[in-house]
């Protein structure tokens, strides 16, 4: 006692010992966070981050599957491919199967989503019944719709027959055959998008629904006015999954057919098949189908920063109204307490 | 989820993670212990197939017969997942089995790359192969890049009670006759065609697509789409052109073609429905047949195919050279290559020998397949092998120009009917250009 006694004026190293430790500590808080969070980092680095900047080193070279690395060509990889008629033909069918699969598909997700928030009989069931067809695996999928819309002896034409409309060339016309691509995806994948929206909207304090039904607000200006701005982060994200999943989609064009090319006219040839194609099938050219990745990944990146913006334009419209939502459900809240 | 659950949690994960370390070591482990210290060392060679060879009670067989050889069999679901396999680990350098089965599909690519291969040519085995089947197995330097292990020589399946109503013959010799015997042509294949398809009361058609009969056609062709040096020279070859004009003439003018794509939906119901009469009959092609022509009775098969031989179709067995049991796998693919497992194999899974010696075995000559009215395909198809007489070359490109271009191009005609066959050539010839 007495020797700290003594000691701690004179040269304070105790203190300083203190010191050491109390910067472990404050290391301890400081770097732990990073350090708790650090193996998704990792872990991302090593499966996402390298395979994206190697795919484009890939990309500047002459790449074949079995002969490895070739010369250094810059970007004529990407000149070659932007002067193919084929990746623009490529382009357009992954648009236009995008438009056609996603937004259907968002729209009716919240649809079913604020249905199934409802206070309905059997919820459990009607949720899991959503979910369902997301459990079929996609390939299986393909097989089932592919043959219910044959062109000659498929189930819907024969019914359409029966009609008396006249057969659809669901594998000879385009946007037939972007149309069953996109059943395919609507099937699978609106039940998926619709139960994280339920679970946003199961989120939404009941107090604003209180409120609104005293203001007097019908059904579908609760949906507007309150259900939608309450839900927008998870509308964001649905919708930039859904975009980045519909962009890639590779699965159900290539089994829409036997072949596997994405028909005979490249009717629904999407870009990640125009990849496959130039990768595997042709002339097994790494550097090519890399910078077509490339190309696409920009792609994506453009139309996700795009619908990100749109989203929040939509949602936060009519900021004032919501806002005085919310305000009048504190008040109410608090009247009532 | 509550906090309470997560040590739980990461415990799981840690023992999922060790567990998966300790089984990667024993598995590394354990291949060093193999090493016997008796006279003949212990090996294990991997084999690794697709689809079905029926080889597997061969390899039972043979390792009964070799106590000191441990044989692992790798069955892929299809060849295109072999093929992916196969070239990732030729790309990466290590993994490939030490006996890999090849289709006949691949071996243009892997021609470009055969210092992967070893040479296995043996001069104890000269004359085991067909000919045209064992060049097939040889690179551009006459290398023995791979035996052959089955062959898969055309003929023509009809539907007998179609012809019948139609007024042909019926008998599989007279229908081979019909089409010219030895000397069929494929012009009188279309002709007789035409007669079929003005008086046949179901309104069936001749065949089933343009691309089909293509195919059959340009297999006869030696230089179809590159030249010795690998140009590509598909849109100013003459035969080429004479062949797609004659085809599409055929599938369109004279309504020959049922329009249905081989393999898709239509075409699998069309076997029910009636929709063709006759289809070019590769030997593996009997078994989807008589699936999805189950129940229809009338099929049979003519000993004929216009214009020569074709062959469609077949595999190969190399050796990659990353095994380390050279002379071993060396003696495993002689061994199943052998006449008398040919003909194993014949009865296991249907692959036709591409060994003479096997051919002329009495459990193929004397086979003969019940759906097909009893036809005796063994011997039919020996013969058809025979007639072979040209394998078309099949450079780097054969099958992009094949699949992406050619194959699209007559189905734009026959099958989707968005193209003339004027402007479906052209669009031929400018997909082509960057394979040029």
């Amino acid at each position: 006692m007495a020797k700290t006694k003594a000691t701690r004026p004179e040269a304070g190293r105790p203190v300083r010992k203190i010191g050491f430790r109390q910067r472990l500590g404050r290391w301890d808080v400081k770097l732990s966070p990073y350090l708790y969070v650090s193996p998704f980092f990792i872990v991302f680095a090593v499966v996402g981050m390298f395979p994206l900047l190697y795919t484009a080193y890939v990309s500047m070279f002459d790449w074949h599957l079995l002969g490895g690395k070739g010369e250094f060509v810059g970007l004529g990889n990407y000149e070659f491919i932007l002067g193919q008629h084929n990746f623009w033909v490529a382009m357009r069918n992954t648009l236009s199967i995008f438009v056609i699969s996603s937004v259907p598909q968002v729209t009716a997700a919240i649809g079913i989503a604020w249905v199934l928030d409802a206070n309905i009989r059997a919820k459990t069931f009607w949720r899991m019944g959503v979910l369902l067809p997301y459990v079929v695996a996609p390939v299986a999928v393909s097989v089932i719709f592919s043959r219910m819309f044959a062109d000659q002896f498929g189930l819907v034409n024969s019914v359409l027959g029966g009609i008396g409309i006249d057969p659809i060339r669901w594998h000879a016309d385009p946007l037939a055959s972007h149309f069953v691509i996109s059943v395919m995806v609507w099937y699978r994948w609106t039940g998926y998008n619709t139960l994280i929206c339920l679970a946003a909207m199961q989120a939404v304090p009941r107090d604003l629904y209180e409120a609104a039904v005293i203001d007097g607000a019908s059904k579908a200006k609760q949906f507007f006015s309150v259900t939608i701005p309450q839900i927008r982060p998870t509308i964001i994200f649905v919708i930039i999954t859904a975009t980045i999943g519909c962009l890639q989609i590779f699965d159900e064009p290539r089994m829409y057919d036997q072949f596997g090319q994405g028909g005979s006219d490249h009717q629904w040839m999407t870009a990640t098949l125009y990849l496959y194609q130039l990768g595997w099938n042709q002339e097994m050219n790494f550097g090519r189908a890399a910078s077509v990745a490339w190309l696409l990944f920009m792609v994506i990146g453009v139309i996700a920063v795009f619908n990100f913006a749109l989203t929040r334009r939509i949602a936060s419209d009519s900021p004032d109204h919501s806002a005085k939502v919310r305000k009048t459900a504190k008040t109410r809240g608090a009247v009532k307490r | 989820m509550k906090p309470r659950s997560r040590p739980l949690l990461a415990l799981t994960a840690f023992g999922a993670a060790a567990a998966v370390l300790l089984v990667g070591c024993a598995g590394g482990g354990d291949q060093k212990d193999a090493g016997g210290d008796a006279g003949d060392e212990k090996v294990t060679l991997t084999v690794a197939t697709f689809n079905d060879f029926g080889i597997e009670p061969l390899l039972e067989e043979y390792q009964e017969l070799h106590p000191n050889i441990t044989i692992e069999h790798k069955r892929a679901a299809t060849s295109d997942e072999a093929r992916e396999n196969m070239y990732s680990k030729i790309a990466a350098g290590s993994g490939l089995a030490d006996i890999e089965y090849v289709e006949i599909d691949w071996m243009p690519e892997l021609r470009g790359y055969s210092q992967y291969l070893n040479d296995l040519a043996d001069p104890a085995i000269e004359g085991r192969f067909i000919g045209w089947a064992e060049e097939g197995g040889k690179d551009a330097e006459g290398r023995q890049i791979a035996y052959p292990v089955n062959i898969a020589p055309e003929g023509i399946c009809y539907r007998a009670d179609l012809f019948e109503q139609a007024g042909l013959p019926t008998d599989r010799a007279e229908v081979a006759e019909l089409f010219g015997g030895a000397n069929a042509t494929w012009a009188k294949y279309f002709e007789v065609g035409e007669q079929f398809v003005a008086n046949s009361p179901g309104g069936a058609k001749w065949f089933d697509e343009a691309a089909s009969i293509y195919q059959g056609m340009v297999n006869q062709l030696e230089y179809p789409y590159e030249d010795q040096d690998d140009n590509v020279i598909a849109d100013t070859n003459p035969d080429v052109k004479a062949i797609f004009d004659q085809v599409t003439t055929a599938a369109l003018d004279d309504g020959l073609s049922a329009g249905l794509q081989q393999w898709n939906d239509d075409w699998g119901q069309a076997f029910q429905n009636g929709a063709f009469a006759t289809i070019l009959c590769p030997s593996w092609i009997l078994g989807p047949i008589q699936d999805y022509a189950a129940g229809v009775t009338g099929w049979d098969v003519a000993n004929v195919f216009p214009g020569g031989g074709g062959n469609w179709g077949g595999s190969f067995l190399s050796i990659p050279t990353q095994t380390e049991h050279f002379d071993e796998a060396k003696a495993l693919a002689l061994w199943l290559t052998a006449p008398e497992q040919q003909v194993k194999t014949f009865e296991n899974a249907g692959l036709f020998p591409a060994t003479p010696d096997a051919t002329t075995d009495p459990a193929v000559t004397e086979y003969s397949h019940t759906y097909f009215n009893n036809a005796p395909t063994g011997q039919i198809f020996a013969e058809r092998a025979e007639a072979v007489k040209v394998m078309p070359y099949k450079g780097p490109h054969y099958f992009a120009v094949q699949n992406t271009a050619m194959i699209p191009a007559l189905r734009r005609v026959d099958v989707d009917k968005t193209d003339t066959a004027q402007s479906s050539w052209d669009k031929f010839v400018a997909e082509i250009e960057q394979y040029k």
